[in-house]
């Protein structure tokens, strides 16, 4: 295609300049496009106690419920609320100590605060019960029934000695880098 | 008790933050692009929640919400409309 430099009151314009800038911004604004968080929310679960996970629950369900595609990351105590047992063959010591002290399932979860031995945990599930709030293995069923994606950190499972067996079906194992591979694309960030 | 036309109900009574929408949310899947969902909830906070389930969702219109009593109970309802 020819172009020919036009004249217009302000002067004369270079057309082959003009359109190696368009085609410049163009590509500028392509980049920019691929950066732009999808719609996604990513959240870290580290801690291990009810009311702290329950938080994280609410906002995966309302997430997905509001069609955002969520990850939960799940790390360190988070773990606790995954497993479905425990299992002591095959440990050293201190895994076996980590084990018995851990909580054996969700429904063993302390509270952060009041806990008292495991008393606080369970008013606290009856006061939500008494206030029609869905439990919280209620509200996990419905998180893999939204399709919520659930990853479990690898490193923390074999620092804590936590097993495969212990833990509930269809997690995927990940790292750091699964994890931010999600979280970068992701507009909200949360860390539970 | 409303003048709002719509197609199907979806009754949440007695359910609290997050069921509400996530119940929604089920319901408006199984309706026809144009079809409007009302939501009966005991929820406070539902006012503000389907407002922004409203915002966020693509294809979704909040056409109204009522306050109404009911034997001494508030009831919030919704009018979403599902438009695609």
């Amino acid at each position: 295609m020819s172009v020919s430099d036009v004249t217009t009151p302000s002067g004369k314009v270079d057309m082959n300049e003009l359109l190696e800038r368009l085609s410049a911004v163009e590509q500028r604004v392509e980049t920019l496009e691929e950066s732009q968080p999808d719609d996604m929310v990513a959240l870290i679960v580290f801690s291990g106690e009810l009311d702290r996970v329950l938080a994280a629950f609410v906002i995966a369900t309302g997430a997905a419920a509001l069609g955002q595609e969520v990850s939960m990351f799940f790390t360190f105590w988070g773990l606790s609320v995954l497993k479905q047992g425990r299992t002591l063959a095959g440990k050293g010591l201190f895994e076996k100590m980590m084990t018995v002290m851990s909580p054996n399932n969700s429904t063993d979860l302390p509270v952060s605060k009041m806990n008292y031995f495991g008393v606080g945990a369970k008013m606290l599930r009856q006061m939500m019960k008494d206030s029609g709030v869905s439990s919280l293995e209620e509200m996990m069923a419905m998180c893999k029934e939204m399709g919520v994606k659930m990853l479990a950190c690898e490193m923390s499972k074999d620092v804590m000695g936590i097993r495969d067996e212990e833990l509930m079906d269809g997690l995927e194992p990940a790292g750091v880098a699964a994890f931010l591979g999600e979280s970068l694309r992701s507009r909200t960030n949360l860390f539970i | 008790m409303s003048e709002v036309h719509y197609d199907e109900t979806l009754d949440t009574k007695g359910l609290n933050c997050p069921m509400p929408v996530v119940k929604a949310r089920k319901k408006i899947g199984e309706l026809a692009p144009g079809q409007v969902l009302r939501i009966i909830s005991t929820d406070r906070g539902s006012i503000k929640d389907f407002q922004g389930w409203a915002k966020i969702g693509k294809n979704l219109e909040l056409l109204g919400q009522e306050t109404v009593d009911e034997d001494g109970t508030e009831l919030y309802l919704h009018f979403i409309q599902k438009t695609s």
